[in-house]
């Protein structure tokens, strides 16, 4: 597994759609163009609603997106990286 | 590269029709790019019920997240939504039945389908505190922060006889045109 470089961690641990969205959005706007957000999230949504963010908006991007398993639950973590 | 005098004159000349279509053609591109969708979300709120709000809420804050500008038109009975109290103050009959029989906050709302006079109401609002999925209140301040821009239909309002101290701060008053000028510039419509 490679691991990401990442500038700043955000944990929406046991938050449901769209929150985790609506917490990244605003992290992601008090870090510096060209840093990345770890985002750890238990949302299984998620996935695709990251995915669909980074499509959608012109200043993200999606880095790297991992699923692992912790204490029998399943915890998604995105990579999110602002471009501009 | 050497041109001589005569061959710039001759070109120019040819140019000028170019020139002429190239200006007609940017004119032309400026009018399609004026009328492209921009990054917007319109909802117009026709329900006033809490699993049909929570759905326009859900929507219109993960819109906002992901960088779109959103707008919710508020009518009808999605009017309930914009309440904070009830009051029969200057109310006539009907006015006045009406505001009883009506939601006197986004805390009072029924659901579509399994209300069983409020009860059902209770068990989602339980069932989404227990799931940790933000309630209805939480959102509408979430979407608040994130400058979700939220319009009262004035007819309805007028129509229903509701106050404006019946109603939230923060919110403004428009009609079909308010909400078609952010409709017809928006990638997505919805009416809920």
């Amino acid at each position: 597994m490679t691991e990401v470089q990442f500038d700043d961690t955000l944990d929406t641990t046991g938050l449901s759609c769209p929150m985790p969205l609506v917490k990244a959005r605003k992290r992601l706007e008090e870090i510096e163009p060209g840093q990345i957000l770890k985002i750890v999230s238990t949302d299984r949504g998620s996935i695709k609603d990251f995915q669909g963010w980074a499509k959608i908006a012109n200043n993200v991007a999606l880095v790297d997106q991992e699923t692992m398993t912790e204490d029998g639950a399943e915890i998604y973590v995105h990579f999110m990286e602002r471009t501009s | 590269m050497l041109v001589t005098e005569g061959s710039n004159e001759k070109s120019s000349t040819e140019l000028a029709p170019l020139e002429e279509r190239l200006a007609a053609l940017e004119q032309r591109l400026e009018r399609v790019e004026a009328g492209l969708p921009e990054d917007k979300v319109a909802l117009v709120v026709f329900s006033g019920e809490l699993d049909r709000v929570l759905a326009a809420f859900v929507i219109a804050t993960g819109a906002a997240a992901m960088g779109q500008e959103v707008s919710m038109f508020f009518t009808f009975w999605g009017l309930s939504v914009l309440k904070k109290e009830s009051s029969l103050k200057g109310k006539n009959l009907f006015e006045a039945m009406m505001s009883v029989m009506s939601p006197g906050s986004t805390r009072e709302l029924p659901v579509s389908k399994m209300n069983y006079f409020g009860v059902g109401a209770k068990m989602l609002r339980k069932m989404m505190a227990d799931k940790n999925v933000s309630s209805l209140e939480e959102m509408i301040e979430t979407a608040r922060e994130m400058g979700v821009k939220m319009t009262a239909c004035e007819m309805s309002r007028d129509v229903m006889g509701i106050q404006d101290d019946e109603l939230i701060q923060g919110f403004e008053s428009g009609g079909a045109a308010s909400f078609l000028a952010e409709s017809l510039r928006s990638r997505t419509n919805l009416f809920i």
